[in-house]
């Protein structure tokens, strides 16, 4: 069972790669390796106008930053996301928050 | 391992480059930093970060890093340097520039500088020790990045003005005095890509998500724009018809607030008949925007209670952007959005404090009157441009590099550089700037790392710090802090103290008063009442409290005039649309516009040839400006220097996604790899500026690849406005795209 996962309101995700960084540092983690990608959708509307969004993915190197939850901190890449768009928390929360969002994802994530 | 210790800074260049304000905490360990976090206590950032500051430890233990004084063994450019004390670089330096000094006189030695970090202090309390004139942000033409808008906020309204995202209250969005604005107009810039001139980018999210709507105004398409309310797609450089045709809406249609004109706006009328000069069929024709979406998106501003305009440089580097500047500022004015909850409020450094002194008084009490003298007869360009010469100290860019190589009025034989990768940065026709500075008799630089600049010039390299590693502080807005030393990298030195030992020897007399750097400070930040020690022991910062550097509403309080009577800071007491200042630099005291230098319709033939306008100059959030490519978490992410492509213009021209191509001018060619996207308009493509490769060879000819990547060497010059400021033409270049041979694009690919 996946007890905790990320809600990510990616409505206001900005593509900003802070919470990449974050994680690379936290982990200390070389190039190459990355607990989270954030990818780019470019779109176009049917009245013509361009639409950019983007999407945080959690990659089998995330261990949810377990050593940072057993001093009570939050995961570095939801502490530093500079729109606060990343929520961490227990999936049964998190699937209640995220029916009152217009544009949600859960990740549910069960470390590896 | 020992014990990790937790300390709160706040950043401030180098290493994030940045123009700072954030709150970080720093974990040290055994002297040296393993980790940096966000400050969750810190009213600017609330704990957030960017990416640049997170990568700080690739920077700060870089195997790349200067931490020792290099002299120039080899030839100049061949890269052949040696370490050496202090001592004797500062005894090096010292007699280099005395020698200069004797025969030439102090101002034959200009001091320049770029952008980010706490340099203004520094840079100029040796400049004026020294006893030149000439301190200047070498190779940026026109200055064009925020001074225009600046130049034209303090004559037109007497102060300047910024969106208000609550920054200068303490609880932030929870100060009940604060208010959600209705609409905030991005012009220029996408905010979430970067700290401009000490602003959060990310604010202007946090108010969206508050329910703020977005006016765009924008050529391009982005994250923001997608999000906005309207989304007015500009040609470039044509900011000053477009805000010219939003007044004309505004006041044909009697829009502005007329109690607050009334009472605080002088020249309304000469205002309303110039905007009628451009009814927005016009100004549609000029832009390319359709007549409606102008006006709709004038009455959606006007109609709003609250609303406030955050620019960017593209207005500075509009042809005559101090006047692009004024009509944006008017846009505010006669909306009576100043200095109102959720509006544009006044902006003043925190506790009146001020990094460096510029009163007249205060300067020849440090220097004397000759420095002061000086400044007004030697500076370079104060005596073309009034406008120049009355605000701010600095020499004008494009005219000190001619004189660099005309030698006329009178010969430049030194350059002290600092903060500056100017060959591989913000240069226009860099070629030039490569050559004239090549014939100067000495050059030190005072930077972290080679670059093309130091490899090209530098007979002296002195290693600097990055904001762990320093002592400073900043009143830059609010709040006022102060940034303290937790570790030491090498034998490395901060700003301060590399300057605040050569003003030692060059004006003993005027310094005499302060031991140290941090005696300096502390004379610094006694209007706050509070020494450096002070403001540790208060947690490293200040909030501004109810004064002059608070808002709200302080035209009405008496707040803003020497005179402590109610009014703007202006000879009038109100904000004059119709501009006596802008009048006494005899310039046009009204805004209007000017197309282009190159443009479809200003230069038809050179259109034809070179068919697609270059926009270049905008932020990265992996870089700041030529910094960062050697930051392996960084460059991951942005590997190469991409040049974005409209779908049909790759059809076109017959490249495909990923291919490396030549953009191209009369002025030279730069590799760039094609991003084929719908961000930008099939008439222009979009490019980053700042690239040169720090893995490759950095000895000449190569200088890292500088010649290759360098996309301001496609950037003309000089192209001031008439104020002397603005113009830089870093947003409406023509160019064309050429496929390379097939070699060439494999050696690339
Ligand atoms: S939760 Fe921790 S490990 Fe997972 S992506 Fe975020 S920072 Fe990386
Ligand atoms: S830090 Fe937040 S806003 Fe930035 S890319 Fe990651 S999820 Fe998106
Ligand atoms: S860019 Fe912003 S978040 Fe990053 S270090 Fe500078 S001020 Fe802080």
């Amino acid at each position: 069972m996946a007890k905790y996962g990320i809600l990510i309101d990616y409505d206001f995700c900005t593509g900003c790669h802070t919470c990449e960084v974050a994680c690379q540092q936290e982990h200390n983690y070389p190039v190459g390796l990355n607990g989270i990608k954030v990818t780019e959708y470019e779109y176009q509307l049917a009245n013509g106008k361009v639409k950019i969004d983007y999407m945080p993915f959690l990659t089998d190197l995330c261990d949810l930053c377990m050593s940072r939850q057993a001093e009570g901190e939050r995961p570095s890449c939801v502490k530093h996301c500079q729109t606060a768009c990343m929520k961490f928390g227990l999936t049964t929360d998190l699937t209640a928050e995220a029916a009152t969002r217009p544009r949600a994802a859960l990740h549910t994530h069960v470390p590896k | 391992m020992g014990k990790v210790d937790v300390y709160p800074t706040i950043a401030w260049s180098a290493g994030a480059g940045c123009h700072g304000g954030c709150g970080q905490k720093l974990f040290v360990e055994d002297g040296k930093m393993i980790k940096i976090e966000g400050d969750e206590n810190h009213p600017f950032n609330q704990g957030r970060s960017c990416p640049r500051v997170l990568a700080l430890t690739q920077y700060m233990y870089h195997e790349d890093r200067i931490t020792q004084p290099m002299k120039r063994v080899g030839e100049r450019g061949s890269g052949k340097f040696e370490p050496i004390s202090w001592d004797d670089a500062f005894d090096f330096c010292e007699t280099r520039m005395k020698d200069i000094k004797e025969e030439y006189g102090p101002e034959s030695i200009v001091f320049a500088q770029g952008t980010g970090r706490d340099i203004g202090g520094p840079i100029s309390f040796l400049a004026y020790s020294y006893g030149s004139p000439n301190w200047v942000q070498l190779g940026l033409s026109g200055q064009s990045c925020y001074t225009p808008r600046l130049g034209a906020m303090k004559a037109v309204q007497g102060d300047f003005g910024v969106s208000d995202c609550s920054q200068f209250l303490e609880t932030r969005y929870d100060d009940p005095e604060w208010e959600v604005p209705e609409v905030i107009i991005v012009w220029g810039q996408h905010p979430p890509n970067g700290c401009p001139d000490a602003f959060f980018g990310h604010w202007i999210v946090d108010c969206m998500k508050l329910g703020t709507k977005i006016i765009s105004m924008d050529p391009r398409n982005t994250w923001m724009t997608s999000r906005s309310e309207h989304h007015l797609k500009l040609r470039p450089g044509t900011d000053g018809a477009m805000a010219l045709g939003m007044l004309n809406v505004i006041l044909s249609e009697g829009l502005e607030d007329k109690e607050f004109c009334a009472k605080w706006v002088h020249g309304l009328d000469e205002l309303r008949e110039r905007a009628a000069e451009y009814p927005v069929e016009r100004v549609a024709q000029i832009t390319g925007v359709p007549a409606e979406e102008i006006t709709e998106a004038a009455r959606f501003f006007a109609n709003a209670k609250r609303a406030s305009i955050h620019w960017g440089v593209p207005i500075d580097m509009c042809p005559d952007g101090t006047s692009v500047a004024h009509a944006i500022i008017c846009l505010w004015s006669i909306t009576g959005n100043i200095d109102i909850p959720g509006g544009q409020v006044i902006a003043r450094p925190s506790h009146e404090v001020s990094s460096y002194p510029y009163s007249t008084e205060a300067l020849i009490d440090l220097y004397g009157e000759e420095l002061v003298k000086t400044l007004t007869e030697k500076r370079i360009g104060a005596d073309e441009y009034k406008m120049v010469k009355n605000f701010r100290g600095w020499a004008q860019p494009d005219m000190v590099i001619d004189q660099i190589m005309t030698g006329e009025p009178y010969p430049i034989k030194g350059a002290w550089i600092q903060t500056a990768n100017v060959l591989g940065g913000q240069a226009a026709r860099t070629n030039f700037h490569y050559e004239a500075l090549k014939k100067l008799e000495f050059v030190a630089v005072v930077d972290l790392f080679h670059n093309p600049t130091t490899m090209a010039l530098a007979d002296i390299v002195l290693p600097s710090s990055t904001f762990p590693e320093k002592d400073s502080f900043r009143s830059w807005w609010a709040p006022l802090s102060i940034i303290k030393k937790r570790v030491q990298v090498g034998d490395c030195k901060t700003d301060w103290e590399i300057n605040f030992e050569l003003a030692k020897r060059f004006n003993p007399e005027g310094t005499q008063r302060w031991g140290s750097p941090m005696e300096y400070f502390n004379e610094r930040l006694a209007p706050s009442g509070k020494t450096f020690k002070d403001m540790e022991d208060a947690g490293g910062w200040l909030m501004p409290e109810d004064g002059p550097a608070k808002p709200y509403n302080r035209h009405e309080r008496g707040l803003l005039r020497p005179d402590g009577k109610p009014g703007f800071n202006t000879p009038s007491g109100k904000i004059e649309v119709y501009c006596s200042a802008y009048e006494d630099w005899d310039l046009d005291p009204l805004p209007f516009y000017t197309e282009p230098p190159q443009s479809p319709i200003s230069t038809p033939e050179l259109h034809e040839k070179y068919p697609l306008i270059m926009i270049t100059g905008a932020r990265s959030q992996l870089y700041f400006h030529s910094e960062l490519r050697g930051i392996p978490w960084l460059r991951e992410k942005e590997p190469d220097p991409t040049v974005e492509v409209h779908p049909d213009t790759a059809a076109d021209y017959d490249v495909y996604d990923g291919e490396w191509i030549y953009l191209k001018n009369d002025l030279g060619k730069v590799k760039r790899k094609v991003t084929i996207t719908r961000r930008v308009k099939p008439s222009e493509i979009q490019t980053l500026h700042g690239w040169w490769m720090p893995e490759q060879e950095g000895a000449e000819p190569n200088l890292f690849g500088v010649w290759d990547y360098q996309v301001n060497q496609l950037v003309p010059g000089p192209q001031e406005s008439k104020s002397g400021f603005g113009g830089g033409q870093y947003k409406t270049t023509l160019v064309t795209l050429e496929k390379m041979e097939k070699e060439g694009a494999a050696a690339n690919g």
